[in-house]
C-alpha cells in the first residue's frame, strides 16, 4: 500500500477519475431510466453505447476527419455526437420493440425479461462482430475496408485532437480533452435534469415511474413513455461513446460489455432509478477506481470498484441517494 | 491400425452388438494422402484476434505445399478452444481419434496447452506451438511438445538488456496484463534489471481495461525514462496512446504480443518510436512471405503468422518425406534443421527452439521495422 | 403455444398412469440409456468435432450447476448473477488443497470444497440478502468478478494465472474395456480401437468421468427433491410468492433465503470440484463473468423452478453449442437470437414447474370470471 502517491498526485487522480466518471455516469442514466419506469435491468444498454461509438467512427471516416484541423475538428466533434446520439436512441428504440415490448404485452414473469435482454446484448453485439460477413458475401469488403476492417479489432476514432495543456489546477495540468468531456457530461446532464423537471414529458415519465395506473388513469400513454424514456437512455449512452472515444481512441465490438457492468454498479452505488443518483454513483465510481488503482495497484481496481458497492449498499439498502425517479425529485 | 467392424440394424443398437468379422483394410504399402494438419487456438470468443493470425499463417503454408504438391493434397483442419482451457481438452480427446491428423499447430495459448498437451502427449499426437511461451510447458517432459519461438525466459531477459544497454534507461516503470504470458515476461525485467525499476503496476488482462490514467500517472511520477509493458498490444495501443496524451515523455518497450499491426493502428501517431521486441527474424530476411500473405489475407502478416508458418512446413517436411506416424514424426521434427522464416528452425532435446535470437524492433513512420539483434 | 410442456407433462401424467412394475422398467431403462450414451453415440445426437463423452460430462457438470442454482433462483427467487465465484472457489479448494498446497486425496478435497463453498455462501450472504431483490444481481455479479480477480491477484496461495496443474484424479481400478459404437449412416460398427477401460480416469478419455457426474447428479437431484418436498421447500415457495406475508405467518424469510443461499453454494462447489478433477488443471481464465450469465440462463430457459427443466436446458445450452460448431463465428449471434425468441415466445421456460402452470391457469379463470372477457 502506498498512500504518498495518493496525497502527492491527489488532484490528477481525482480530475482523471472525474473524467472517466462521466462517461459511467452518462451510460448509468439509461440503466436508471429504463429500471425507474419499467423495473427491469437494460443488459443490453451497454450494446447500445457500443453502436453509437460506431456510428460516430463511420460518420467521421465518411468526412475524413483525419484530414481536419482548427475549426473543423470542432464541427466535426459536433456532428460525431449527433450522429452517435441519434443511432444509439435509435438501436435502444428498436430494443424495446423487438425484445421488450412483446414481453410486456404478455405479462411475462420479469426473470424473463433478463433472458430477452442478455439476448439482446449477444444478438448486437455479435453483429458488429461480424459486420464483414454481408460485405464478404457481396463482394465488396474491399471497398469498404475502412468501414469494415478486422471486425474483431478495434476500429479507431479518426479525429485527431492533439493534446493541450491548458491552466493547472494544484498540481494537475488540465487538458484540452478533461475540459471537453466533463464540460460536454455537465451540459448533458443539466439539460436532461431540467427536461425532466420542467416538460411536459418529462412529468409523464415521473408519474408512470411512480405510479403506472394513477398515471395511466391521467391520460398518459405509457408505451409512449417507456420509448421515450429508451430514447433518452440511447441518446445519453451515444454521447458517453463520444466521450469514450475521445479519452480511448478506439472501439471493439465488445467494449460495451464491462463498461456496461461499471455503468450499472454506479446505478445501483447512486440508488436505481434516480437520476441525480446514478450522475453521483458514476463520479464516484470513477474517482473510487483511481484511488484505489494508486493506493492497492491496478490489479485491484475492479475489486476496489465493487468492493465499494458491497459496502455502501450494507449502510445504505437503496443507494446513496434512494430509489426516487418519481419523486418530485428527479 | 486395425479395426473389427459389425454391420448392425440401427434399431438392435448395441446390446446386441458382438465382434463381426469385416475389417476395414487400410492402404497401408502407398503413401498416405488426404493427411490433415490440425490448428488448436482461439477462433471466435475474446481472444479470436491472435488464433485467426496463427490459423492464417499456417492455412498459407498449406495452401503452398497443396499447389506444388496437387497429387497429394493435404489439408488443415480447426479446433475452435476459443482459448477457454475447459473447452480444450474435450477437442484434444477429439483430435487424437483422427487417424489422418498427423501434427498440431498448436496450442496456441499456455493455459489451454496445459489442459490439453497431456492428451496429446498420451496418444503420440505432435505439436508445435506457435505462440505459448510459458517457460515451463517443456520442463513436463512430454516427447510431442514442441515450440517454435523463444521462451518467456529468452525474451524477458532480452528486453531488460535492451533497455539497459541501448536506451540506457536508469529509471524504468515496468507493468503488465497480469496474464501468464505478461507477468512471465514482466518478471524477468524486474529481476534482471534490478533497482532501476523505478515503479510497477498491473493492468486487466487485454481488452478488459480502456482507461489507464492511474498507471499514467504513477509512470509520470516516478519519473522513469523507459516503460516496459508485458502484454498483447490492444491494451498496449490504449496505454501507449494515453501516456503520450497524459505527458509521459518515456520510451514504451513491449515484447512480441505486440508486433501486430493493430498496436499502431489504434495507438495511430503515439505508437512512433516504441521498441517492441520479438524472437523472430525481421521480415525482410523473408520478404517472399510478407508478400504471399499479404496477397491471401489482404493485411500484413500479424502476431505469430510468420511463427505458425514455419510449424506448419515442418509438418508439411515431414508428410512429404512420409514420416507419418507418431514416432517418425517426432524423430523428424526432433532432427530437423531448415531455413524458415522466423529463424533457423531446429529443436532441442526439450522441444524448445535450438537457436533464438532476439530482434529488437522500433516503430517507425507508423511501420514495425527491425533495429537491432539483442545481443 | 404449450405444446412442449403439455407434451412432457402429458407424458408425465400418462407414466403415472401405468402401473408400478412398468413405471421401475422404463425408468431403469432410460437411466442405462443415458448412462451408455457416450458408448452408444447415437447418431444426430453425437459431437462431431469435439469428443462426444467430454461434451456429455460438461452437460453433466453444467446440469449439477443447474439443478444448484435453481435452489437459489427458482426455489428462493433470488437472482445469483455470481455463481462462477462459487464454482470457482470450489474447484480451487481441490486445487489449493490437492495439488498446490498439500497432496490430500481427492476424496477428501471433494468434502472440503463443499464446505469452503457453503461457508462462502453464507459469508456472502448475510450481509446481501438484506438488500432487495434486483440489488442482490449486481452484488452477487461483483462478487463472481471479484473471486477471479482474487484468484489472479493472490499468487501465493493460487499461483495466479499460472494455474494449478496435477490436481488429483479420483481413484479408479482397470476392470474391463468397453468398445464404442461408431456409426456410418444408420449402420453401426462397434469399433475395438475406441474404447473405454471401465473406471480408470484417465486423461484421455472423459466417459468415467461422465458416469461421476452423472451419479452425482441422481444424488443431488434426490436431496433436491427431499428438499422441495418438505418444510423448507414450502417455506422457499413463500417466501418467493410474497415474502412480507410469508413473515407475517411466522417463517423466518431471512434464515431461510440463506439456506437457499448456502445450499446453491455447495452444490455449485461441488461442481467446480468435478470440473477441477476433470480438467486436472485450472486457471482464473475458466471463471469469468459470463459463465455466470449463461447459468441463468440454463436456469430460466428450463422454467424455472422445475428440476427437469432445468436439467435439460442445461444439457441443451452446452451442447448446442458443440454439436453446431460448424457455424463457428455465428453460433454466439445465433445463441442471442435463440434467447431471444425463446423469452418472446416461452417465456415461462422450456418446462415451467406444474405449480405455475396451474397458477396461470387459475389466473386465467379468475380474470375471465372477474372481467367477463377471456384474455387474449
Amino acid at each position: 500500500m502506498d498512500f504518498s502517491l495518493l496525497f502527492n498526485h491527489f488532484w490528477e487522480f481525482t480530475i482523471t477519475g472525474l473524467a472517466f466518471g462521466a462517461i459511467y455516469a452518462l451510460i448509468a442514466l439509461g440503466y436508471t431510466l429504463v429500471y425507474g419506469v419499467l423495473r427491469l435491468i437494460n443488459f443490453a444498454h451497454s450494446e447500445v453505447f457500443m453502436w453509437g461509438g460506431f456510428a460516430a467512427v463511420w460518420v467521421l471516416l465518411a468526412f475524413g476527419a483525419s484530414q481536419a484541423s482548427g475549426l473543423g475538428i470542432v464541427g466535426l466533434l459536433v456532428v460525431a455526437f449527433a450522429t452517435a446520439m441519434a443511432a444509439s436512441a435509435l438501436v435502444a428504440l428498436g430494443l424495446e420493440f423487438v425484445a421488450y415490448r412483446p414481453l410486456r404485452k404478455r405479462n411475462s414473469p420479469p426473470l424473463i425479461a433478463l433472458i430477452s435482454a442478455i439476448g439482446a446484448s449477444y444478438t448486437l453485439s455479435e453483429t458488429m462482430g461480424l459486420r464483414d460477413k454481408p460485405f464478404k458475401l457481396l463482394g465488396i469488403d474491399n471497398k469498404m475496408v475502412d468501414y469494415v476492417g478486422r471486425p474483431r479489432e478495434a476500429s479507431p476514432f479518426g479525429l485527431n485532437i492533439e493534446t493541450k495543456r491548458l491552466f493547472h489546477v494544484f498540481d494537475y495540468q488540465v487538458s484540452n480533452k478533461d475540459l471537453i468531456v466533463l464540460g460536454s457530461a455537465i451540459v448533458m446532464m443539466i439539460l436532461l435534469d431540467q427536461f425532466m423537471q420542467r416538460s411536459r414529458l418529462g412529468r409523464g415519465i415521473r408519474a408512470v415511474a411512480q405510479d403506472p395506473e394513477s398515471a395511466a388513469m391521467m391520460g398518459v400513454n405509457r408505451d409512449r413513455v417507456i420509448r421515450l424514456t429508451f430514447v433518452i437512455g440511447g441518446a445519453m449512452a451515444g454521447a458517453a461513446a463520444v466521450m469514450y472515444l475521445l479519452k480511448v481512441e478506439q472501439i471493439r465490438y465488445n467494449s460495451g460489455f464491462l463498461l456496461g457492468v461499471k455503468a450499472f454498479t454506479a446505478a445501483v452505488l447512486g440508488g436505481i432509478g434516480n437520476l441525480r443518483g446514478a450522475l453521483l454513483g458514476g463520479f464516484i465510481l470513477g474517482v473510487a477506481e483511481n484511488y484505489g488503482q494508486a493506493i492497492f495497484g491496478g490489479q485491484w481496481k475492479d475489486v476496489v470498484a465493487f468492493t465499494l458497492l458491497v459496502v455502501i449498499l450494507l449502510f445504505r439498502p437503496t443507494g446513496l441517494l434512494g430509489e426516487s425517479l418519481g419523486k418530485a425529485r428527479a | 491400425m486395425f479395426k473389427i467392424g459389425a454391420p448392425l440394424v440401427a434399431a438392435a443398437l448395441a446390446l446386441a452388438a458382438c465382434g463381426g468379422t469385416t475389417g476395414n483394410s487400410t492402404d497401408a504399402g502407398s503413401k498416405a494422402c488426404d493427411l490433415k494438419i490440425g490448428f488448436f487456438g482461439a477462433l471466435t470468443g475474446d481472444a479470436a484476434n491472435l488464433g485467426i493470425n496463427i490459423k492464417n499463417g499456417a492455412e498459407l503454408a498449406v495452401t503452398q505445399y497443396n499447389e506444388k504438391n496437387p497429387s497429394c493434397k493435404v489439408t488443415l483442419t480447426s479446433f475452435d478452444s476459443q482459448g477457454d482451457p475447459s473447452i480444450a481438452p474435450g477437442l484434444a480427446q477429439k483430435a487424437v481419434t483422427d487417424k489422418k491428423l498427423v501434427g498440431i499447430v498448436g496450442p496456441a495459448f499456455s493455459g489451454e496447452s496445459k489442459a490439453a498437451d497431456p492428451i496429446f502427449e498420451k496418444a503420440g499426437l505432435n505439436t508445435i506451438t506457435a505462440s505459448a511461451t510459458n517457460s515451463l510447458l517443456s520442463e513436463n517432459g512430454w516427447k510431442t511438445f514442441h515450440r517454435i519461438l523463444g521462451n518467456d525466459a529468452t525474451q524477458g531477459p532480452a528486453a531488460a538488456k535492451y533497455i539497459k544497454d541501448v536506451l540506457k534507461a536508469t529509471k524504468v516503470f515496468v507493468s503488465d496484463d497480469t496474464s501468464e504470458y505478461g507477468k512471465g515476461l514482466s518478471d524477468f525485467v524486474k529481476k534482471d534489471l534490478g533497482s532501476a525499476v523505478v515503479g510497477n503496476d498491473e493492468t486487466a488482462a487485454d481488452g478488459k481495461q480502456d482507461d489507464f490514467s492511474a498507471t499514467v500517472t504513477k509512470a509520470k511520477a516516478s519519473g522513469a525514462t523507459a516503460f516496459f509493458y508485458g502484454g498483447y498490444y490492444s491494451n498496449a495501443s490504449k496505454l501507449v496512446k494515453q501516456l503520450k496524451d497524459g505527458g509521459f515523455t518515456g520510451t514504451f518497450v513491449a515484447a512480441d504480443g505486440v508486433k501486430d499491426d493493430g498496436f499502431i493502428k489504434g495507438a495511430g501517431a503515439a505508437a512512433e518510436g516504441a521498441i517492441v521486441t520479438c524472437p523472430c527474424l525481421p521480415p525482410d530476411k523473408a520478404p517472399e512471405f510478407g508478400a504471399a500473405y499479404k496477397k491471401a489475407y489482404n493485411s500484413d502478416p500479424a502476431t505469430y503468422s510468420a511463427e505458425a508458418y514455419d510449424a506448419a512446413n515442418v509438418f508439411l517436411a515431414a508428410i512429404k518425406a512420409g514420416k507419418t506416424s507418431s514416432a517418425d514424426m517426432t524423430a523428424f521434427i526432433t532432427s530437423y534443421s531448415a531455413k524458415g522464416v522466423t529463424k533457423n528452425v531446429k529443436f532441442d532435446a526439450k522441444g524448445e527452439p535450438a537457436e533464438v535470437s532476439v530482434w529488437a524492433y522500433k516503430v517507425t513512420g507508423g511501420k514495425i521495422v527491425a533495429d537491432q539483434e539483442i545481443k | 403455444m404449450n405444446a412442449v410442456s403439455s407434451f412432457f407433462h402429458g407424458i408425465g401424467d400418462r407414466f403415472r398412469g401405468l402401473p408400478r412394475w412398468a413405471r421401475i422398467v422404463l425408468m431403469v431403462a432410460a437411466v442405462v440409456f443415458v448412462y451408455f450414451l457416450p458408448i452408444l453415440n447415437p447418431p444426430l445426437i453425437t459431437t462431431t468435432d469435439s469428443d462426444f463423452g467430454a461434451v456429455l460430462f460438461t452437460c453433466a457438470m453444467y446440469a449439477l450447476v443447474a439443478i444448484g442454482l435453481n435452489i437459489v433462483i427458482g426455489y428462493a427467487g433470488l437472482l445469483d448473477l455470481g455463481y462462477i465465484g462459487f464454482f470457482a472457489i470450489g474447484a480451487y479448494t481441490v486445487g489449493v488443497l490437492g495439488s498446490q498446497h498439500a497432496k490430500l486425496p481427492l476424496l477428501l478435497c471433494i468434502p472440503a470444497a463443499m464446505v469452503v463453498t457453503l461457508i462462502s455462501g453464507v459469508i456472502l450472504g448475510a450481509p446481501t440478502l438484506r438488500v432487495r431483490g434486483d440489488y442482490l444481481a449486481i452484488v452477487t455479479l461483483g462478487f463472481g468478478e471479484i473471486v477471479r480477480l482474487i484468484l489472479i491477484n493472490a499468487g501465493g496461495l493460487t499461483n495466479g494465472n499460472r494455474g494449478i496443474s496435477n490436481i488429483p484424479t479420483p481413484p479408479g481400478v482397470d476392470l474391463f474395456e468397453i468398445p464404442k459404437i461408431r456409426w456410418e449412416g444408420l449402420t453401426a460398427f462397434v469399433d475395438l480401437d475406441n474404447t473405454t477401460t471401465f473406471l480408470k480416469f484417465g486423461v484421455t478419455d472423459s466417459v468415467p468421468y461422465y458416469w461421476l457426474a452423472l451419479t452425482l447428479v441422481g444424488v443431488v437431484l434426490f436431496l433436491d427433491w427431499r428438499m422441495q418436498n418438505s418444510r423448507v421447500g414450502r417455506a422457499w415457495e413463500a417466501t418467493r410468492e410474497d415474502e412480507d406475508a410469508a413473515e407475517l405467518m411466522g417463517v423466518p424469510t431471512f434464515r431461510f433465503k440463506l439456506l437457499a443461499f448456502a445450499t446453491g453454494a455447495a452444490i455449485g462447489g461441488l461442481s467446480g470440484a468435478l470440473f477441477a478433477t476433470k480438467q486436472q488443471f485450472i486457471n482464473p481464465d475458466n471463471f469469468t463473468i459470463l459463465y455466470s450469465v449463461l447459468f441463468v440462463a440454463m436456469v430460466v430457459v428450463g422454467g424455472q423452478g422445475n428440476r427437469w427443466g432445468v436439467i435439460l436446458a442445461a444439457a441443451l445450452l452446452t451442447w448446442a453449442p458443440e454439436k453446431f460448431r460448424f457455424l463457428s463465428d455465428a453460433r454466439f449471434l445465433l445463441f442471442g437470437l435463440a434467447l431471444m425468441a425463446l423469452a418472446i415466445f416461452r417465456p415461462q421456460g422450456l418446462l415451467p414447474p406444474r405449480r405455475s402452470v396451474r397458477a396461470s391457469k387459475a389466473d386465467a379463470e379468475t380474470e375471465v370470471l372477474e372481467e367477463g372477457v377471456a384474455r387474449a
